[in-house]
Parts: C-alpha cells; structure tokens; sequence
C-alpha cells in the first residue's frame, strides 16, 4: 500500500559522503538517465541498495500490516457481496506484501530477516495503520481514499530505476484499481443511503482526514533532502506535490455526496494548489515513534501469528535444500 | 490489550515469547511462469517461496491466479535457473546489427524494374 521515500537525517548525510568507484557510477547513473532499468545482478551503490531495500522493505510490512484492521471487518460485514469483495481484497494486500518481499529480497536481505524486523520495530511500515477502524464506514473509507493515496504514491514509484520493485508495483497497481472501485462503491452506497449511514460516513472521514494528509509524509521544508534519491529515481515526487495530488483527484469526489472534510481551509487555489490547515505533524511525529492507538496491537497480533505458525514452517522446512536469492 | 476486533481479544497474548521467526527457515524460492491461454507461450511472472514444487504450485496459484484467464502454471527451483552474467549483456549488441537476417533487407523491386527497362530498350 505504500512506499515511503522519506529519509532519515543521518541516511542524508551518508547519502552525500559515501564514495563509489567513479568509473561504474557514472556508468550506472547514465543507464538510469537513459531511462534503463536496473536488475539485482548490476553493480549499484551501496546506498542505492540500502535505500531501496529500506523502501520496499517497508511498502512489504505496510501491505502485510495494511491487512489487520480491514481483516477485523469480514466477519461482520454488512451482506455477502461485500464480504467477497472485503475478502478478496485483504487476500491481494497479503499477496502484495508477498510480491515486495520478493523484490526486496532480489537486493540480498532474506524475507525472514524482514518480518523478523518488522516484529522488533527496527523497520517501519505506513503510519495510516496504526489507527482502528470503528465502523463499517472506516472500511468503507480505508478502501476508497487510502488505497486512492496508495495508488498516487505506487503509480509514480512504479516509473522507477529498480527493475523488481517496477514489476512489482505494476501488478499491485492494477490489482489495486479493484480495490479503489469497490471502496467507492462502498462509500457511494453509504452516502446515498439512510441517514444513519450518511452520519457514519461523515465520522469516518473525521477521522481519517488527517491521517490521510500524514500519509504523503511530511511537507517539503520539513523533510530531509536528497538529490541522489531523485537523480537515482528513487524518489520520483516531492511529498507535497504527491499530497497535492490526491487531493485533487479525490476531495471532489467526496464533496460531490454532499459529504464534509473537517477542515474550513480546505480548499483549492486559483494556481491548482491545494490548502488546508496544519494537520497535527506532532501527533504524525508521535504515532510514527509506537504512540498509535494500534500500534502495540498490530506487533503483538504479527508476534503471536508467528509464533503459533512457528511449528508448520519448521515442519515444512528441508534442511537438505539450499537458499539463493531469486533472480528477478 | 482490549482490541476493537473480537478476534484478537481471543488470541491468548501471555504465550508470546520472542515472537521472531528464527532466520534458518528461510524457504528456497520457485521461479513462476503463468500460461494465460491454450496455446500462447508459458512467461515468467515472478517467484514464491515454499518448500516442494507441490507446495509451490499452490501458493503460485493463490499468487499469480487470482484473477483473469489461466491454463497453466509452471514452477521451477531458483537455483535450477541458469543465465547468462549481466556484464556479459555486451554479447548480444551486434545482432541488431544483422541486417542479412531480416526480410526487409532483401529488396529487388528496383533491379527488377531497372533490368526490365533495359530489356524494353535492347527490344
């Protein structure tokens, strides 16, 4: 469900220090110029790899972690219909994270080593899931506008350098759009339905308004830079311009059901950006650092998942056989 | 812990003990290739991780058929894969070059038409 491409002070400033051997720099900075991709085989810089394997590394939990509080709704979903669709969507947000482990592993870090760091917290997955969904209309809303956030972010990472992590995207994009068209479904049958249902549409979208303008992560001014990101192709989008982004294509689409954001600044101006007042970056700040409403639930629930499956695994397990990172 | 989702208010918390997978299990992985249609060719689509190819075979299925038309999946074992080196990619740039291999290169339209005015003229 996302990427996040942000970086961390200390990641900048090695970024811009580590020395690579010129001659194979530059010829891996051409390719990329030259729009090719790069393949788990080719020479690339060591930040570059680390990088990449941070990002996908994370976009992998974020699917996986995505999955917990939509997977909390199946049972007691509304009609049959809609617990297929809910049913089959939480199925592809685990094939998702499947799929990014696979890429990730292709830059030489193994899939157990991944959950493993995903469970002591040492890698992060998106901030978006550590809150709860209360009501049918938060899944309603998780559909619609956090899958729509996630489809701005994977659209525009997929036009990246790393040849898996593209292949990837491409296929989670396409399954995504399923995703999208069945939360605005959800979203449209709830705003033109009883008042009840209206009321408990505007609460969910109360509630995610902000979390959604985190999602993008923080504004420009506030996020550490690196050029090396975006000339590697990494990096594709500034957070604003992709905050601005989902904005656009989706705040219509909610205001068209006569549906509010809580937010009176929230509007767009004559030069196509859009405005909105502060949304809390403490509490961003805050929620990231493990002081979530969800995020001691979604570790423990990942912690106890892995241990009782624990025992199946090592059954499962041939010892005689002997692991190689996967070629594409 | 008091959860919103009944289900995790079931699980027993106080078992958890490292709550890590331990890194020797790290499973072999499969290289997939999906066949979308009887008679076109079987393309690779990606990998899974699993311990035999009956096991691989299923969890392809849940991975690359879930939606859309499929015939056939076929899974082999990475290591079992063999490929040429990337720096040797440099072996293959000439072929374009190999124009005598293409059937536009052959064009005898004009000598046809040039012997054939030839022929008008000598008549």
């Amino acid at each position: 469900m996302y990427g996040s491409t942000n970086l961390s002070e200390e990641d900048a400033k090695r970024m811009n220090t580590t020395v690579e051997d010129p001659e194979k720099l530059e010829a891996f900075e051409s390719r990329i110029a030259r729009g090719e991709k790069i393949e788990p085989q080719d020479w690339m810089p060591v930040e570059y790899r680390k990088q990449l394997i941070r990002m996908i590394e994370q976009h992998a939990h974020s699917e996986i972690v995505g999955a917990l509080p939509e997977g909390t709704w199946i049972t007691r979903a509304p009609n049959f219909r809609r617990k297929l669709a809910l049913i089959a969507k939480v199925q592809d947000e685990i094939g998702h994270g499947q799929l990014l482990y696979s890429a990730a592993e292709t830059l030489g870090k193994t899939r157990e080593q991944m959950l493993n760091d995903l469970i002591n917290g040492k890698s992060k997955y998106s901030n978006v899931f550590n809150y709860p969904a209360y009501t049918w209309a938060d899944i309603a809303v998780i559909g619609f506008l956090v899958d729509g956030a996630a489809i701005v972010n994977q659209v525009i990472n997929s036009k990246g350098s790393y040849g898996p992590y593209c292949r990837a995207l491409e296929r989670i994009c396409y399954e995504e759009s399923f995703h999208l068209k069945q939360g605005h479904d959800n979203v449209v049958y709830l705003a033109t339905g009883t008042k009840h249902q209206r009321a408990i549409l505007q609460d969910a979208i109360n509630r995610w308004y902000r979390p959604l303008l985190h999602f993008f992560g923080p504004t420009d001014k506030q996020s550490a830079h690196s050029e090396k990101l975006m000339k590697w192709k990494i990096k594709l989008a500034s957070n604003d311009d992709m905050r601005n982004q989902f904005l656009d294509q989706y705040v219509p689409k909610i205001w068209e059901l006569d549906i509010t954001f809580p937010d009176p600044n929230l509007r767009k101006n004559n030069d196509g950006i859009w405005e909105f007042s502060d949304p809390d970056w403490d509490e961003f700040k805050r929620v990231i650092n493990g002081d979530g409403p969800c995020n001691a639930e979604r570790i423990a629930v990942r912690k106890f998942a892995e241990e009782a499956g624990r025992w199946v695994r090592q059954a499962l397990m041939n010892p005689s056989e002997k692991y190689q990172v996967p070629l594409a | 812990m008091s959860s919103l989702d009944p289900r995790v208010n079931r699980l027993d918390f106080k078992k958890i003990t490292d709550g890590e997978t331990h890194t020797n299990s790290h499973l072999i992985t499969w290289e997939v290739f999906h066949q979308d249609k009887r008679g076109k060719q079987v393309i690779h689509v990606g990998i899974v991780h699993a311990p035999t190819p009956d096991m691989a075979l299923i969890l392809a299925k849940e991975q690359y058929a879930r939606r859309g038309k499929t015939t056939n999946l076929w899974v082999t074992k990475t290591s079992d894969v063999y490929t040429f080196a990337t720096e040797d990619e440099d072996i293959f740039e000439t072929t374009p070059e190999k124009h005598f291999r293409d059937p536009a290169y052959y064009k005898v339209r004009d000598r046809i038409e040039k012997f054939q005015k030839q022929q008008k003229q000598t008549v």
